[in-house]
């Protein structure tokens, strides 16, 4: 694509390198965050009631002989060949839990996002439609109400309503490999709904913002005067220049999703990444704690770009900043 | 138009006039606000027994003696809330302040000095900007142990990037006034500048964004001590205590419930206040 003499690609590259700098920055820190701790690596790592062998086995593991510097590249290296390390407390590849939890995860990621971005588009438009009225200020108190609960807040007042008073589903989504799909869908419609809860408010709000800015603007005036209903001005007028930002929210939206699924999963006790991350931070599991947040860290980053990708599609003149 | 008016009428009101006018949402915040400085400031004097005294039978249910039951081990709820609004709120309100100063000051610092300091300061927030904070938190925390200072530093120094961004920009704005250049024609350091001149013109806006940074601060260490990693046992934390008492919800109980509606009210409360002050400062009339 090619806009006014600047390719999509000359303004993609800075936010890629800023994208690839960070990722690079956080590897540092996630390895080097270990250096900082007092005494011998491997002894603060299994603790002061760890055996000698086993310490000499972690030092030989960790490679502690060679400087820090050395151990940080071969770390990289091993990460970017898919070699990533054996976690401390169960002896088993980083990598074969990742293969079991990555894909739970998105899973249920995936699942709210259903659910969440119609629902917030849907809610935005009619709340942009009838602003001021009492649907729009009815939806507006609900979602400010929503973006101040804690997650585990919502999570617990669900299994309350659906698990313990109306018996409805399990208040723990369990799900094994052989789980079937409706079996997959039926655990997760609990976690799925708290996630809902979690991330419409902001999508909506954005998006009946981004109708309301575009209301505005003149062209909408001439489509009003020209005795065009408001509901086709804002379906057929302002909704496809309001897709632009709205994708982005979406995208950014995903981004917090991915994150936001470490205490959910918590909460139900779903086996996914977000719950491998925590057992392992709380059972000081550092191998894979280093892991799980460079893949956290990495998705995180990845749709932040694309949020930035999506928005520089559909609007070509943010490719010309002031 | 009609604000200006407002504006100038206020000053002939009464107090009691002038409360009338804030919309109930905000009057319902404002006094939930006081009444929780009000329990964290007098812990001491309103709860009926210690934040880790074992005052009973575990798991005891809500009687005279225990106004909402025991915990797990016998502590009185009541009193571990009560504790637990001084603990949790004093460390989120600490974090903010740190985290204000911090970002706060290096966006200042960006907006009036410029060039490359500027380039320096902004390109390591849009790095920071892009990390996950409650990944990040808690694997920081893992590493170095959870203790309160590095709680709060790291809390701190991760949500000062949105103050970065938002004091520089309104910064820049100032910056750019006549006064300024005459503050600085005059041979008044940076320094000067931006504590007499920028700060005080800028003060509106950034008290809306303290409100709503310090309940996504609250809600954070919520989260954390729920998680495990926030504020240590025995010390009261609402997170944590919705965390320990969270098998008692499966059997239906609601005053499980009672520390994360604790957190739940605090964080509405503000947002209705931050809310009700965005739209004065911004002159959106209802």
């Amino acid at each position: 694509m090619n806009w006014g003499g600047r390719t999509l690609i000359n303004v993609l590259a800075p936010r890629i390198v800023l994208a690839v700098l960070t990722l690079f920055i956080i590897s540092l820190v996630i390895f080097f965050s270990v250096e900082l701790l007092p005494g011998d690596t491997a002894e603060a790592m299994l603790g002061h009631d760890a055996t000698v062998e086993a310490l000499a086995t972690l030092r030989r593991e960790l490679q502690l002989d060679s400087p820090a510097y050395v151990r940080y590249w071969r770390w990289i290296i091993d990460l970017l060949h898919g070699d990533l390390g054996k976690s401390l407390s169960s002896g088993r590849a980083v990598s074969d839990l990742l293969a079991q939890r990555l894909p739970n995860t998105f899973f249920l990621a995936g699942f709210a996002a259903l659910i969440s971005v119609p629902l917030s588009f849907v809610l935005g438009v009619i709340t942009a439609l009838y602003r001021e009225r009492a649907v729009d200020r009815g939806v507006n108190f609900v979602a400010l109400a929503a973006s101040s609960l804690p997650d585990f807040f919502v999570a617990y007042a669900l299994i309350l309503i659906f698990s313990v008073h109306l018996g409805w589903v399990p208040p723990i989504s369990i799900i094994s490999p052989e789980s079937s799909l409706a079996e997959r869908l039926y655990l997760t419609g609990l976690p799925a709904l708290t996630l809902t809860f979690a991330t419409s408010a902001y999508m909506l709000r954005m998006t009946r913002a981004s109708i309301l800015s575009l209301l505005s603007s003149p062209y909408i005036e001439m489509a009003r005067l020209k005795g065009v209903s408001s509901g086709r001005v804002i379906v057929g007028h302002a909704l496809p220049n309001a897709l632009g930002p709205i994708a982005n929210v979406t995208a950014l939206t995903l981004a917090y999703l991915v994150v936001s699924v470490v205490v959910v999963e918590t909460v139900f006790a779903y086996p996914g990444l977000g719950q491998l991350f925590v057992d392992s931070v709380s059972k000081r599991d550092i191998p894979v704690v280093q892991v799980v947040a460079m893949v956290f860290a990495s998705t995180y980053i990845v749709l932040n770009l694309v949020a930035d990708m999506v928005a520089l599609a559909a609007n070509p003149r943010l490719m010309h900043p002031r | 138009m009609s604000l200006a008016v407002d504006r100038a009428a206020e000053h002939h009101d009464t107090l009691a006039q002038r409360v009338r006018r804030v919309p109930l949402p905000a009057l319902i915040g404002l006094a939930v606000i006081a009444i929780n400085i009000v329990v964290a400031i007098g812990a001491p004097l309103i709860a009926p027994f210690g934040q880790s005294e074992i005052a009973g039978p575990p798991y005891n249910p809500p009687d005279g003696a225990f106004l909402l039951g025991t915990d797990a081990i016998g502590r009185d709820m009541l009193s571990r809330i009560i504790y637990g609004a001084r603990n949790t709120i004093g460390i989120a309100l600490m974090t903010t302040l740190l985290s204000f100063f911090l970002g706060a000051g290096a966006g200042f610092v960006a907006a009036t000095a410029g060039g490359w300091v500027d380039q320096i300061l902004s390109r390591a927030v849009d790095v920071m900007i892009s990390i996950p904070k409650l990944i990040f938190a808690l694997m920081i925390l893992s590493i170095l142990g959870a203790s309160i200072p590095t709680m709060i530093i790291t809390i701190a120094v991760l949500d000062s990037t949105r103050i970065f961004r938002l004091s520089r920009s309104l910064a820049i704005n100032v910056n750019v006034l006549d006064f300024v250049e005459v503050a600085r024609l005059r041979g008044e350091n940076t320094f000067w500048i931006v504590r007499k001149e920028i700060l005080p013109n800028v003060t509106a806006p950034l008290l809306a964004e303290f409100g709503l940074r310090f309940t996504f601060v609250f809600l954070f260490i919520s989260s954390l001590g729920f998680l495990g990693l926030g504020i240590q046992p025995p010390a009261a934390d609402w997170g944590s205590m919705v965390k320990d008492n969270s098998t008692l919800i499966t059997f239906g109980s609601l005053i499980a419930l009672a520390p994360a509606l604790a957190i739940a009210i605090l964080a509405l409360a503000v947002n209705f206040v931050v809310d009700w002050a965005a739209n004065l400062t911004s002159g959106l009339k209802d």
